[in-house]
């Protein structure tokens, strides 16, 4: 059953932005080519009432498709689910995502900590979590998670930051595989 | 002989283990909750008990009837908001309370309904339409400690300004402040409220339906649980709604792998307010 939507060899993508992210993640998803052959959860820190508007400008600049999650979505190679304003998403071992409102996790709702750790234990060595810009420390435990069941970590090189806080603060766990600027991402990911 | 399970297969066996335990030993069953979720709490929960293996709960669960209750109360105590989601509310009361005006008797099930405020945010909008005495309201959750607290109505203070804000936002236009008394760091919900409320337990995965209700709320509880308990919990809450009845669930919950969406005419899709087809 394990990441049985996942796509070729199983292999997932989670990514945690916050202040500068938008622009970072819009150059990210306009760089990847439309058979990108993975799925890719995104959490990015928005307001509780955000209605959407980090979606409409991702999805504008993005050439794989970009929605909103929904509790239980099938979770899709090649598809892009980003985290609704107001909810923590996570993965579950049956290839779904699910939403919860559990309190925010150091100020913040949805949480890239909450995402990063609950995908760790379904996709294991298979998954990628990759930290961008951002102004707190969100992140670094989620980042500490992957690396302790098996997954490749990586953060975007502080220089290259719009906001260097959080990929300091996962830099400072000792847990990064890969430290690259933003304009290298897309390659890495293009060679996994 | 060694084994090499990896450290995500030893904690699914160590997490069945317990749900296992917690089943046969206080017959609560957590088995199709959602796993993500509830590893999490979970997780938290060990941390404030010092414990750092998910197995290690068992023997504490067993033999420590008040450590299983504490944990229990923390797996499900979900803290909501007065009028959350305003448009939401906005929507109930344009479209759907006006439906409910015509019947001279309405029956109202607000499944899950944690600390209460949701439940108290329809009750108020009910009297404001002139329609509170002729409503019959059943707030539900299988938490005893959130039925405590849905039924004593108190709040604390500094969510007030929210609570307004939301209230306006959801086309209320009169005083909310009216529907309770401040004392010290807390509101207070008037009495009279809960009054027309009736607060029961009841658990969706193990209990049976409601009858002939003309609204179910049950808003953020369907996320908590596995595909095939939410199926069963929205086959439940479809029986327990009479015909033309309406339902009203989460913003981001999903009906679409539902087979009860095909008894279901759309009030508002994107709200995720629905109404029964008739008989």
């Amino acid at each position: 059953m394990r990441g049985k939507y996942s796509g070729n060899g199983g292999k997932a993508i989670v990514i945690g932005a916050s202040a500068g992210g938008i622009n970072a993640l819009g150059f990210l998803f306009s760089e990847l080519e439309e058979d990108f052959p993975f799925p890719l959860l995104v959490t990015k820190h928005v307001g509780a009432k955000d209605d959407g508007g980090a979606l409409r400008v991702l999805a504008r600049q993005s050439s794989l498709p970009v929605r909103l999650a929904r509790d239980k979505d099938a979770i899709m190679a090649g598809t892009i689910l980003l985290a609704p304003a107001g909810y923590h998403m996570q993965v579950e071992e049956s290839g779904v995502i699910s939403l919860n409102m559990e309190p925010p996790v150091a100020f913040v709702r949805p949480s890239i900590d909450v995402l990063f750790q609950s995908a760790a234990r379904v996709y294991e060595h298979a998954l990628v979590a990759i930290v961008l810009t951002g102004a707190n420390s969100d992140g670094a435990d989620g980042i500490r998670a992957v690396k302790d069941f098996g997954g490749t970590t990586v953060v975007q090189c502080p220089d290259s930051s719009m906001i260097s806080t959080m990929p300091q603060a996962s830099l400072g766990t000792g847990c990064v595989d890969y430290q690259l600027p933003l304009e290298e991402i897309p390659a890495f990911l293009d060679q996994l | 002989m060694t084994k090499t399970d990896s450290l995500a297969q030893l904690e699914h066996l160590e997490l069945k283990l317990l749900l296992e335990a917690i089943s046969q030993h206080y017959g609560y069953d957590f088995s199709d909750y959602a796993r993500a979720s509830m590893v999490r709490r979970i997780k938290k929960y060990m941390e404030s008990v010092n414990v750092n293996r998910i197995s290690a709960l068992i023997p504490l669960f067993l033999h420590d009837g008040q450590a299983f209750q504490t944990f229990v109360e923390s797996m499900s105590v979900v803290v909501t908001e007065m009028f959350r989601d305003p448009d939401v509310f906005k929507v109930l009361r344009e479209e759907v309370i006006p439906v409910l005006k015509t019947y001279p008797f309405i029956k109202i099930w607000h499944a899950g309904c944690a600390s209460g405020q949701e439940v108290y945010s329809i009750a108020i909008m009910l009297e404001e339409e002139g329609l509170l005495d002729r409503c019959q309201i059943y707030a539900t959750d299988f938490n005893d400690e959130a039925l405590r607290m849905a039924k004593k109505g108190i709040y604390p203070s500094d969510d007030v300004e929210l609570y307004e804000k939301n209230y306006r936002d959801s086309g209320g236009r009169k005083t909310l402040s009216d529907n309770w008394v401040s004392q010290y760091n807390a509101i207070k919900i008037n009495s009279r409220f809960a009054e027309r409320i009736t607060f029961a337990s009841h658990n969706l995965v193990t209990d049976g339906a409601f009858g002939e209700m003309n609204l179910v709320m049950c808003r953020n509880v369907l996320i908590y649980f596995n595909e095939q308990l939410q199926d069963r919990a929205l086959n439940l809450i479809n029986e327990s709604l009479c015909p033309r009845g309406f339902l009203c669930i989460g913003r981001r919950e999903n009906l679409t792998f539902s087979e009860i969406r095909k008894s279901l005419e759309d009030v508002n899709n994107k709200l995720r307010i629905y109404r029964k087809k008739g008989a």
